[in-house]
């Protein structure tokens, strides 16, 4: 646990890539198994714990420090693994006299796995009693699965194929069909022993992304245009007799749509859009002309269940509208420009059942100028906006440059005022970021209230985070725990894709992705929007 | 006959002493002020008259021309544990507070009921200033910079160890230090000479003069040298102190391949360190850490402790939990998250 943690503590003061990449590597390089296999699993996806979460560690220490106390610790600190680590260092928590010696990564994994909720409140603490500072925090990290510490999954694996000498993509291609602590895959990569082999696995193959478009324009007789649907990205794989399906980050969420399981029964890897039916999006009045789809709102009601009760089955059936594919009855096609991987899709799909699958039509113009007209045009409130691929580019994991590009719609605008602030996390903490706004339920000069409408903690830049954090700490007027309410001097530009109807919220709606447009320090707040105005908004 | 420590009164722009008319630490020109130490959250120029240690007032007289020329008022110096009258019948103590050199605890007196100043204070050993003394009182005002049960501040010696070890590792480069101009950079220097680093330490344009008057007071800091008188390889495998916001700064690009380190208590938490772009955090501070600041009030032992400035929250929950009296004033100015 030692060198993992000092592993840990190097790459948090580390800025340089290729620095933090020899860290990882010699560690890899010079650490037995299965070791290194947990670092790497929590370096990159992250481990999971069910008995150990947050909120585990959030009740040992309020039984052993003033809840107060440590609420406004956690607030200051900004990470609850962190403020653990450091608050048990003061000799008022930990334990004292003779404890065991510190655990090995693997004997530490060990025992949070074979923790349950019953026993982790005794068994966590009695472990971070045998760790000093740096140990501890690596131990909270690596329990509780999000390490926050600036590497991202893909540096982890860009670290393995470098300590090792192979190629990344080969890493990328294996990784999801082995599981930690991945033994095999260093026997391959460190031992030149055989390849894993994951041709008969319903194993996630790393997505093709999508710049946003910005200010170039392309050339229509390059790209092709497709829609761009308000869904969830999704895998669809089916290999050795079993179907997945797999979201953006290749967790698998096929519990969450068991009708999809059923619905494709041949070898393939399929990309497209999971929506559930409806008349919103790609109905009949829809510039699709495609069998509908519910708007998003309706598909949320579906997300991050577990189970699926039959109502909703029946109420709210997933289709996939596919996009594309990588591999079709075997075959991998992921090398083939766009042209022709589309032509095999469109001759694939209708040997897909046509109520659990349609393909998503390509939207024809002429040129540039003709497409930003067809995308200005829609109105169809769902479509997010469009897609350009280009026609030669084969399927490549990740987001290369110039090959596709997202292309949204315009973001909605309204005018909210501020009234909440909270400090941020990671590497925001201690800055006030994340910001509660509101709009008018009437006239403001009339005595009209604020009424909350919607969070954000994005859309400004570094410098107007420093202003709007100095903003909350000098207007403060009331403090609920870490909640600061602001003294409601300051309008905001929000900028959101869409708004709904919502019971959670005391104005009654709830948008989508909500960010900071504007900073209006100009305005003033009685010329912020009323809830009217956004109620205008709602589509569905 | 009126109402008990109704002298003493908490104003936006700092502690007023009424029936003397002066202003402890006050945040803008005020007719008569009483500064516990030279740092610009608690010192700043054009008072009409300063009353201050004799080194805080050096201090001043280098930072804000106190007490020069016309315009500089009058200065009153008082050495520690002197006490002088003040007008009103106000007797003011200055007692040392080891926070920089100079600074110093206010002990004021008045009808019988005494009222200390802390300013900011720590109670760990300094070698460029005499040690806190605990002194009774009836009201404390007290400091809460690092006011967080997560505080506490390492041994420094443990500090100085990573440094050197840092810099040991490192030949062809150079180790930055950022280090606040007054206190922190000359207690650095001087823990590294108490540690035995004998080699010459390069200095920001900005820390020379401070570090001049230390010497003239007495603290010996080793050769110093200028990074601006130097060429670049010869600070290879040296170590550079500046001021914070040179850190990331152009001006460190004159130095050879730095590792950026950074001397303060806040280099405690993780994330703070990240934010700053720090390499090499040395847990280093000037301020009481959470268990000196309530081991103080205990120590202390007043009727009511008031909390001026820093995480006074978690202080007063403290006070709350062991049923002490206290109260956050709320003071303009003060400097809120960073030292």
């Amino acid at each position: 646990m030692e060198d993992f943690a000092a592993l840990i503590d190097a790459l948090i003061y580390t800025r340089s890539r290729n620095e933090k990449l020899r860290l990882i590597a010699e560690y890899l390089r010079t650490t037995a198994d299965p070791d290194r296999g947990w670092a790497l699993a929590a370096l990159t996806d992250g481990m999971d714990f069910p008995a150990v979460k947050s909120s585990t560690i959030r009740t040992i220490m309020k039984e052993r420090i003033d809840p107060v106390l440590w609420s406004l610790s956690r607030d200051f600190v900004g990470d609850t693994a962190e403020t653990a680590s450091l608050l048990w260092e003061t000799g008022q928590i930990g334990a004292s006299g003779d404890v065991e010696a510190p655990p090995s990564v693997s004997e530490a994994v060990a025992i949070l796995s074979a923790m349950t909720r019953k026993t982790a409140p005794v068994e966590l603490p009695a472990l971070l009693d045998r760790l000093d500072a740096p140990g501890r925090f690596a131990l909270l990290k690596l329990a509780t699965g999000a390490m926050r510490i600036g590497v991202s999954s893909r540096l982890g694996k860009v670290a393995f194929a470098q300590s090792f000498d192979v190629p990344v993509e080969d890493v990328e291609e294996y990784w999801h069909g082995l599981s930690p602590p991945y033994e095999e895959l260093f026997a391959w990569a460190a031992d030149g022993e055989a390849p894993p082999d994951i041709a008969n696995l319903p194993t996630f193959r790393p997505f093709m992304l999508a710049h946003p478009l910005e200010e170039t324009a392309v050339d229509m007789a390059d790209y092709a245009a497709e829609w761009k649907w308000d869904g969830i990205r999704v895998q669809l794989v089916h290999a050795g007799g079993e179907t997945r399906v797999y979201s953006r980050s290749g967790d698998d969420i096929s519990a969450t749509f068991p009708e999809m399981l059923g619905a494709l029964t041949i070898p393939a890897v399929l990309d497209g859009e999971l929506l559930v039916r409806g008349n919103v999006q790609g109905g009949e009045a829809g510039p699709g002309k495609q069998g509908g789809a519910a708007s998003f709102n309706a598909l949320q009601q579906r997300l991050g269940r577990k189970t699926v009760s039959k109502k909703m089955l029946s109420e709210s059936p997933a289709f996939v509208r596919l996009y594309d594919a990588l591999l079709i009855e075997g075959e991998d096609v992921r090398t083939l420009p766009w042209e022709e991987r589309r032509k095999k899709l469109e001759s694939f799909v209708p040997r897909l059942p046509a109520s659990h699958f349609d393909i998503s039509n390509i939207v024809k113009a002429d040129d540039f100028e003709a497409l930003a007209e067809i995308r200005e045009g829609t109105r169809d409130d769902a479509i997010e906006g469009l897609m350009l691929k280009r026609r030669d580019s084969a399927y490549i994991a990740g987001r290369k440059t110039g090959l596709w590009y997202k292309w949204k719609r315009d973001p909605l605008l309204i005018d909210c005022v501020l009234m909440y602030a909270q400090r941020g996390s990671g590497k925001r903490s201690s800055f006030f970021s994340d910001y509660t706004f509101g709009c008018w339920n009437g006239d403001p000069d009339a005595g009209a209230e604020l009424l909350p409408v919607g969070k954000a903690y994005s859309g400004f830049t570094d410098e107007e985070l420093k202003k709007l954090d100095k903003h909350v700490r000098s207007k403060t007027v009331n403090r609920f725990g870490p909640v600061r309410e602001t003294d409601k001097s300051l309008v905001f530009e929000v900028a959101f894709d869409s708004v709904h109807e919502s019971k959670r919220h005391k104005s009654g709606l709830a948008m989508r992705f909500p960010r900071i447009h504007r900073v209006r320090w100009d305005k003033p707040v009685h010329e912020a929007d009323r809830i009217e105005a956004l109620k205008s908004l709602i589509r569905d | 006959m009126s109402a008990p420590f109704s002298w003493i009164r908490s104003e936006p722009w700092g502690i007023h002493v009424v029936p003397a008319d002066a202003w402890v630490d006050p945040g803008k020109a005020v007719d008569r002020a009483l500064v516990t130490h030279g740092h610009a959250d608690h010192a700043r120029g054009g008072h009409g008259a300063t009353v201050a240690t004799p080194e805080t007032l050096a201090i001043m007289k280098l930072r804000y021309q106190t007490g020069e020329g016309p315009s500089g008022g009058e200065t009153t110096p008082v050495q520690y544990s002197e006490t002088i009258r003040l007008p009103g019948n106000v007797d003011a103590t200055y007692i040392p507070a080891g926070h920089v050199l100079g600074s110093a605890q206010i002990l004021l007196e008045h009808a019988g009921e005494r009222v200390i100043c802390t300013g900011d204070y720590k109670r760990r050993a300094d070698p460029t200033c005499p040690p806190f003394e605990v002194t009774p009182c009836d009201i404390l005002i007290t400091e809460a910079t690092f006011g967080l049960p997560l505080f506490t501040h390492p041994p420094i010696e443990g500090e100085m160890a990573k440094l050197m070890e840092r810099l040991a590792a490192y030949p062809d480069r150079c180790v930055l230090v950022g280090a606040y101009a007054l206190g922190k950079a000359q207690r650095v220097i001087a823990e590294l000479r108490r540690a035995g680093h004998a080699q010459p330490i390069y200095l920001h344009g900005a820390m020379e003069k401070m570090c001049r008057l230390y010497e003239e007071h007495g603290i010996e800091l080793g050769e110093l040298r200028l990074v601006s008188d130097t060429p670049k390889d010869e600070m290879r495998g040296h170590i550079v102190i500046a001021p914070p916001s040179a850190l990331n700064d152009r001006w460190s690009r004159r130095l050879p391949d730095p590792i950026t380190a950074f001397a303060s208590g806040w280099m405690h938490v993780r994330q703070r360190a990240r934010q700053r772009n720090v390499e090499l955090p040395l847990v280093i501070s000037d301020h009481a850490d959470w268990n000196e600041l309530t081991r103080t009030i205990e120590e202390v032992n007043p009727q009511e402790t008031w909390i001026t400035h820093g995480r006074e929250e978690a202080l007063l929950r403290w006070n709350q939990l062991h049923q002490r009296r206290a109260r956050a004033l709320a003071l303009v100015g003060r400097e809120d998250e960073d030292e």
